[in-house]
């Protein structure tokens, strides 16, 4: 039942992230592309599993098993993914302005298509 | 200096003069040409040192390790065969060096024509001394490289670039073939060293693999010496300056592919399909050589088909598949060389004081310039093989071979009657040569008076004939010697063994291969002469009875499809629109990811226990998945899209609570913050509603929606079966040690800076990069018009928010000081703290403006994350001083007066870089932004 859950919410953040990321305007995509780094981030957490009250603080009070803590693993890795995404974000931001101002139009392939 | 160490650096010296001409100007002309000169004198000197040993029999190695994993080395092994053709390159490499100083325009950039000559004679060199296969092959691609650059050395000629592209494409291509046959044999004989190989020729040809080995490194061997079908990149490779031609097309690179024969015929050599494939291709090259050569008006046309027409001859003599047939291959290397490189030679005098090459113009030049006229003569009738001159000899000693070869019932006429015609021609267009350009008339329309040329071109040219009468004079006292350990190499490749008897003398008395030398002189004559009065050779503008379209027009039409091919698959994939690229990527990813879920069986699944969700999570995502839903559907309309993106991003935060991971939800929160902060600066400056009319068809939305759908099926079905399974983890080990090993409590803070250390490096230099990217992209620029913001009197920043705000400011400096420190512990860390610290300021900027901050405070933010990497790097560099890996940490306890004992670990400094870093990052971001609407120009 939680496993399904979350794989729905997973499943939410993918659908909406791509959707957005196959629009044809910059700001579309950085959405699209926002949400599609949230999906990867949970899902690369979830790997460690599903674990409640179970923080990776090894304070000496439980033996130091995976049993008694969450996997920190995952979580060392998305925290650097989540910083990273968003300077990757801001980069893309900004590509998006400049172009935007090159170009005198935000559609991603730098002009619109011919009507 | 032992003779071995004198072996590799025969081969540097040139390259070492060519990185000294590399860094010269092309100004300094003479000091190029004395370089080149004296390297190559000098590496001629050293062939002359090593002579004495090769002479009596040594093999001579040296090497150094390459590649051990691959058991390869750098070595050179200077046998006989390899030590005659050091000698032709070095010695004729010389003269056309001399010959070059001479021939080159003062507008030609000669330090840089020497470069690239001096370059391709130590690849060329490399070539006959590699002591391994794979360095033969690279040396030999090389020499295809070199000679690309050398034929193209006119890069303004049209002509000269196609020549050089093709020359370069065929002998490439059969580098390719080259290097497969090599790796097969390599495979073969469980070895590439020469030594090995040339000593396993019967385990070579019994083995399954021998007929394609053979087969690709003959195409190797042909496309270098220009073997039918593969000749006709040579005649367009006489653009290049003629000294090229003279070294090139005479000596070397050409003869590279007929070294290769007699190289590997000890391993390769004695067996029917070397026999067949070998003598049949030479003797069609060899008859349409010399052929065509004789329908060429170009001075420099004719002597390319006649290179040709010897080589075939040369590969002919190899394909024959007898001792003394290797012997004269050999011994017509050598003959071959010194007379085309002297003919091409008067060729390029012809043409440099004449101004024309065509021989429907260059008529009567004798008057003009009879001395060059003479040594031209003694030249071609060694060409043509009249008795007194090198050619004579070894074409005796060639047609000896075809009238000795048994066996083969058919070839017992068909070789001597082609081998005869053959010579006929070869003395018709030797004869044509002298006629048409000296004598027969008058000169038409020659732009300057032919004159003889200076005392030092023509003085290589002497050189060359005087060596041509010398050999053909007297063979036993000048060249018997050299052709005895060239010949016993090519036998045996310097591992012993013995010669077949021969003798080189003049008279040989009357016998079949002198009567087939005498037809063929009177025949050649009589054909030239008839050829000039009935059928006027100037008339021709093509060869006759030979198809117009030849191995040329099939390679460019394969050139041409190639290309067309590219383009269509390149247009048709990159059609420029990234919304193509996007779907295809998105698309590809799914397969990928369905294709071993599909495929594989279903593992045994082992239910790990979950828990039940509770009703607040429950609450949580119906809001998180109804967020992400408003997302998708109000994205049109921008600024109202980014609330619930937040809630979004809120929503993740939470599940990170949730699902005990308090460091993802502190990081998730102050990035979600940071992030929208970002948006809402960027929106300023795009439109605020994505333009009506541009969503795209509904087909279109209707197939996105469809594939979007898919990829979130495909990413839910993943995770739910992925959350069954149990976890197999190396993170025992992680959690064991993080408060032995790390010296902090938190196992995550831990990770980051400690054991995956050397990958937040890299992490923190992303983002330091992207951050520099932003201010290179921001800082020096403006937007031309900035859209009006809707004011408001006395709003535009709200009082409690900038009190607020700054009241903040000192607690949330403390809090995230707070978090630095207690992050190797608790939740917190370098990261985190860093955020919390830029968005407290940001915040200022938003309560009270930028002018406000700008009064008050640094702005050069960049300038932290360059402290940030610094301390960082310098952190993981420590530890080298203590003898240990990269960012090895250490820690301790040390007791502080009056705070009492803190735990310090060497981490913890590396976690401040990551801190700096990420202040720095995020700040030049946002400031990035928020600075152009300011009003000032740009610093």
């Amino acid at each position: 039942m939680m496993a399904a859950l979350i794989a729905i919410a997973l499943g939410a953040l993918t659908a909406g992230g791509v959707y957005l990321m196959l629009r044809a305007r910059s700001f579309d995509l950085i959405l699209g592309l926002t949400l599609l780094s949230y999906a990867v981030n949970l899902f690369i957490f979830f790997m460690g599993r599903i674990r409640i009250g179970a923080a990776p603080i090894v304070d000496g009070k439980l033996a130091p098993t995976l049993a008694n803590y969450a996997d920190p693993l995952p979580q060392a890795l998305v925290l650097t993914a989540i910083v990273i995404s968003f300077a990757m974000t801001a980069v893309l931001l900004v590509i998006a302005l400049r172009a935007r101002a090159a170009t005198g139009s935000d559609h991603v392939d730098g002009r619109d298509p011919i009507q | 200096m032992t003779a071995a160490t004198a072996v590799p650096l025969l081969a540097l010296i040139p390259f070492a003069a060519a990185l000294a001409l590399a860094a010269t100007g092309n100004t300094r002309r003479r000091f190029a040409a004395w370089l080149a000169g004296l390297a190559t004198l000098a590496a001629l000197a050293l062939v002359a040192a090593t002579g004495p040993a090769v002479f009596s029999g040594a093999v001579l190695h040296w090497s150094v390790e390459w590649v051990p994993a691959l058991s390869l080395t750098l070595g050179f092994r200077l046998d006989g065969l390899a030590w005659m053709f050091a000698l032709l390159i070095t010695g004729i490499g010389a003269l056309v060096v001399l010959y070059a100083a001479y021939y080159l325009d003062a507008k030609d950039p000669a330090a840089r024509f020497f470069m690239f000559l001096l370059l391709f004679m130590c690849a060329m060199l490399g070539v006959v001394l590699a002591d391994n296969l794979v360095l033969l092959v690279v040396f030999w691609e090389a020499t295809s490289l070199t000679s690309f650059l050398l034929i193209g050395f006119w890069q303004h000629r049209a002509d000269a670039r196609a020549g050089a592209r093709m020359a370069l494409t065929v002998t490439g291509l059969g580098g390719l073939c080259l290097l497969a046959g090599v790796l097969l044999i390599g495979h073969i004989c469980d070895s590439v060293q020469l030594d090995v190989v040339l000593a396993s020729g019967d385990l070579i040809r019994a083995h399954p693999m021998y007929v394609p080995a053979l087969i690709l490194v003959l195409l190797g061997c042909f496309t270098k010496s220009a073997q039918f079908p593969f000749h006709f990149w040579l005649p367009h490779a006489m653009a290049a300056p003629t000294p090229v031609s003279a070294y090139l097309h005479s000596a070397t690179m050409v003869k590279a592919g007929v070294f290769l024969l007699a190289r590997l015929y000890p391993a390769l050599g004695s067996s029917e399909p070397w026999f067949w494939i070998v003598s049949l291709t030479g003797l069609t090259t060899l008859l349409l050589g010399a052929y065509t050569a004789l329908f060429k008006h170009d001075l420099k046309g004719l002597l390319a088909y006649s290179t040709i027409s010897h080589l075939g001859l040369i590969t002919l003599l190899f394909g024959l598949d007898q001792p003394l047939a290797v012997v004269a291959g050999v011994f017509h290397i050598l003959n071959h060389a010194t007379f085309k490189a002297s003919l091409f030679m008067v060729a390029g005098i012809i043409d440099h004081e004449t101004g024309s090459r065509d021989m429907r113009r260059l008529n009567g030049l004798w008057k003009y310039m009879p001395w060059t006229g003479a040594l031209a003569m003694i030249a071609s009738a060694a060409m043509a093989g009249v008795p007194l001159l090198n050619g004579f000899l070894s074409k005796e000693m060639f047609f000896a071979e075809i009238i000795r070869h048994q066996g083969h019932v058919a070839l017992q006429w068909l070789l001597p009657l082609g081998a005869t015609l053959a010579g006929a021609f070869g003395v018709a267009y030797s004869l044509r040569f002298i006629h048409d350009v000296f004598f027969n008339g008058q000169p038409v329309g020659l732009t300057k008076v032919p004159h003889e040329p200076p005392r030092f071109m023509r003085i290589t040219v002497e050189m060359l004939v005087v060596a041509c009468l010398a050999v053909g004079l007297t063979p036993d006292w000048t060249i018997a010697h050299v052709l005895a350990v060239g010949a016993r190499g090519a036998l045996h490749g310097g591992i012993g063994g013995t010669l077949p008897a021969y003798s080189l003398a003049i008279w040989h008395g009357l016998n079949l291969p002198l009567l087939m030398s005498a037809i063929a002189l009177i025949t050649g004559v009589a054909l030239y002469f008839s050829l000039h009065r009935w059928v006027n050779l100037h008339r021709l503008d093509s060869t006759p009875a030979l198809p117009k379209h030849g191995g040329r027009d099939v390679f460019l039409i394969l050139l041409e499809n190639g290309r067309q091919r590219a383009v269509a698959v390149t247009s048709g994939l990159q059609n420029g629109s990234l919304q193509r690229y996007l779907l295809l990527l998105i698309l590809f990813a799914m397969v990928a990811g369905a294709w071993p879920i599909v495929t594989a069986s279903a593992p045994a699944l082992a239910q790990s226990p979950a828990p039940e969700p509770g009703f607040g999570f429950i609450v949580i995502w119906m809001i998180g998945l109804a967020a992400v839903a408003a997302t998708v559907i109000m994205h049109e309309r921008r600024l109202l899209a980014l609330l619930p993106l937040g809630a979004v991003g809120l929503v993740v935060s939470l599940t990170f609570v949730y699902f005990s991971a308090p460091d993802l939800a502190l990081t998730q929160l102050l990035v979600e913050v940071a992030t929208i902060i970002l948006m809402m600066l960027a929106l300023h400056w795009l439109p605020a509603e994505s333009a009506p009319g541009t969503r795209g068809s509904p087909a279109r939305c209707t197939r996105d929606a469809i594939v979007a759908i898919a990829a979130g099926g495909g990413v839910a079905w993943l995770a739910w079966s992925v959350l069954k399974l149990p976890v197999e983890s190396i993170s025992p080990y992680f959690l064991e040690t993080t408060k032995s090993l790390g010296g902090g409590t938190n196992a995550v803070n831990v990770i980051i800076v400690d054991y995956r250390g050397f990958d937040t490096m890299g992490e923190i230099t992303v983002m330091g990069v992207a951050a520099l990217i932003i201010h290179g992209l921001l800082s020096d620029w403006r937007p031309a018009e900035a859209p009006a913001l809707p004011t408001r009197p006395g709003d535009t920043h709200p009082l409690m928010l900038a009190l607020v705000a700054r009241l903040l400011l000192p607690l949330a400096a403390m809090v995230s000081l707070y978090l630095f420190l207690r992050g190797h512990n608790l939740p917190g860390g370098g990261f985190i703290a860093g955020l919390v610290l830029a968005i407290a300021l940001v915040m200022q900027f938003v309560g009270s403006g930028r002018e406000f901050v700008a009064q008050r405070m640094s702005m050069d933010f960049h300038v932290w994350i360059g402290w940030g990497l610094l301390i960082a790097g310098a952190t993981g560099i420590g530890s080298w001083f203590v003898g240990a890996p990269f960012l090895t940490s250490t820690y301790d306890y040390p007791i502080w007066p009056l705070v009492g004992e803190v735990p310090l670990a060497s981490a913890s400094l590396f976690d401040l870089g990551v801190y700096l870093t990420v202040v720095g990052s995020t700040m030049v971001a946002l400031i990035g932004l928020a600075r152009l609407s300011a009003t000032e120009p740009p610093r």
